[in-house]
């Protein structure tokens, strides 16, 4: 009896740490192939410039312009979205606190949101641009992300609320504030590590949609100065030249995979040691 | 005809400090969840200054009474609450006075100290804040004053702006009295605040209670009722929602009227 526990226990352990670390395997398998695939292609200037005369074909230039549209595109959806997410999760969690069958049904709905396939949203992105009679651009991305990302943004801080005691906020009411002094002096301050991850989180798959930008976007080989010009976006420059006949195209396809995962890693990354050290620290 | 309205006044004003010696007046109050009864015809008074024992077996209501005083069974929709609560004069469950100041005549201690999210000095002062004082003399000066009060002050004023949550969990309670008591309430409710802490910590609750009680009513929720013993200046005992026995404790705790209280002292707690 005991050694059947005994191999039982060992049995399971040895099976999750297994599924554990082959996963974080082919994670880095993934990282390695991208990495060695695009090293050729790999230099200053396909961060530092925007794609020159017969870049696609093999010729001189980056991808400055994609990088540059993917990141205006991901800050301006992110800054949307929090904007949008902050008060829509605090609400759920403060106005609605007595309404509980409430506060599911639009949990509910929000993740359905969340479920809907990005090309979807671009697809939506596209009519209601071309209802507004505007052009692919900017604006029409930045829109559009932010509609994608508007329901992660809100259920990911709704978690980390939902996550705050009831004593908490009990004794913030105990004392006299209000709902929303409570929302904003209380719950606001206790759930902000996890707002940032909440953030990044939404930031990077704003970042990495290609679905979204396709139409709504645009592309273009400049990086946009105003609003209604088109952007790039380094989802779409992996997808173009990932499809070009030419090796060395395909290699920078490759290159830009590496600069788009190593700017959400240095996110990520950055987003962790701030929410550590505003942890720590003397909160003020 | 002046002097006779004059000498009736100071008639109606002794006669009012006479009855004042009640700060809570609770009559025929009941809650519902649904079908569960869970409070059921209570009645009772609350005497000014003094420490209240409510005592009890877990899940008779005592946290459920607590919190139709100060209004949080506002945040649970099934609650269904009927009757009256007068603090004072004011019968807080059919009134339009507006419920953060009602709230603000009462500290609360709950059974685990939850400090907000910020400071230990923002802890203190955080109630003074939001009732619009913005001296920085003076919050200082609150600050330290309900600090000392709670016998924090020596331990932490060194270390005022670093986060509540540093503080041992003994501390951390009394930093949660402190920070009810500079909103400056008549009443604290507490809710078995010693019940998470170790003996040493639950003593020095203890001993807090005793030293304010000349300047508080406290209401102390347990079921531990050697700690009832030692505090309570008047005793109200509850089993399944109902007031059971209710008075002064000596004479309770040792002439149990009923066969419930009877068994209740022997088993313990
Ligand atoms: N929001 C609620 N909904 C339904 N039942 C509740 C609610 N709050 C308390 N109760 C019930 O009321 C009874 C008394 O609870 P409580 O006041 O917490 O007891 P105590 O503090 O004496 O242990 C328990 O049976 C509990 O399940
Ligand atoms: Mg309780």
């Amino acid at each position: 009896m005991r050694r059947i526990k005994i191999l039982e226990e060992k049995f399971f352990v040895f099976l999750s740490a297994f599924m554990t670390y082959s996963l974080i395997t082919v994670l880095a398998f993934i990282i390695l192939v991208i990495f060695i695939k695009g090293f050729n292609a790999l230099n200053l200037d396909m961060i530092l410039k925007t794609p020159q005369g017969g870049y696609y074909y093999g010729g001189e230039g980056g991808v400055l312009n994609a990088i540059m549209g993917s990141l205006y595109i991901a800050v301006g959806a992110t800054l949307i979205a929090i904007f949008i997410g902050m008060p829509a999760a605090l609400y759920i969690n403060v106005q609605l606190v007595r309404y509980r069958r409430t506060q599911n049904t639009i949990r509910y709905f929000l993740d359905a949101l969340w479920g809907i396939p990005s090309i979807v949203y671009g697809a939506f992105g596209f009519t209601l641009m071309l209802f507004l009679g505007m052009n692919a651009s900017l604006l029409a991305g930045i829109i559009t992300v932010a509609l994608l990302i508007s329901p992660i943004m809100v259920r990911t801080f709704d978690e980390v609320l939902s996550t705050i005691p009831r004593g908490l906020h009990e004794a913030s009411l105990a004392l006299g504030s209000t709902r929303t002094e409570t929302a904003f002096r209380v719950m606001l301050r206790q759930g902000f590590s996890g707002f940032i991850t909440a953030i990044l989180l939404s930031f990077g798959r704003g970042i990495g949609d290609a679905a979204s930008v396709l139409f709504t976007a645009g592309y273009t080989d400049n990086i946009p100065i105003n609003l209604d010009e088109p952007a790039a976006t380094l989802p779409l420059a992996i997808f173009f030249q990932l499809g070009s006949p030419i090796p060395e195209v395909r290699e920078r396809a490759f290159a830009s995979a590496v600069i788009l995962t190593i700017i959400i890693l240095a996110i990520s990354l950055s987003a962790r040691i701030i929410s550590k050290r505003y942890s720590r620290s003397n909160l003020k | 005809m002046n002097n006779a309205a004059a000498s009736q006044t100071s008639e109606v004003s002794t006669k009012a400090a006479l009855h004042s010696s009640q700060i809570v007046k609770i009559q025929d109050l009941n809650v519902f969840a649904g079908d569960h009864h869970i409070l059921k015809n209570i009645n009772l008074e609350i005497p000014r200054n003094k420490i209240t024992v409510l005592l009890g077996p877990s899940g008779c209501g005592k946290t459920t009474l607590l919190k139709c005083m100060n209004k949080l069974t506002d945040l649970y929709r099934e609650l269904k609450v009927s009757g009256s609560i007068f603090i004072e004069k004011d019968d807080i469950l059919n009134t339009t006075t507006n419920i953060p100041s009602i709230r603000q005549k009462m500290g609360l201690l709950s059974q685990r100290p939850y400090p907000l999210p910020v400071s230990i000095y923002r802890n203190v002062s955080y109630g003074l804040k939001l009732k619009g004082v913005r001296d920085r003399k003076l919050i200082n000066f609150s600050v330290e004053k309900h600090l000392r009060e709670v016998g924090l002050w020596e331990e932490v004023k060194n270390r005022l702006n670093a986060p509540a949550t540093s503080l041992s969990i003994g501390q951390q309670q009394r930093l949660c009295l402190a920070r009810g008591l500079a909103v400056k309430p008549s009443i604290i409710l507490a809710d078995e605040p010693t019940s998470a802490l170790d003996p040493i910590s639950s003593k020095i609750i203890e001993n807090l209670f005793k030293d304010i009680k000349k300047h508080y009513t406290i209401i102390l929720v347990t079921h531990v009722l050697r700690q009832a013993i030692r505090l309570a200046d008047h005793a109200i005992f509850m089993i399944d929602g109902e007031i059971i026995e209710q008075g002064d404790p000596e004479e309770l705790f040792k002439n149990p009227q009923t066969e419930e209280l009877r068994a209740y002292l022997v088993d313990g707690n």
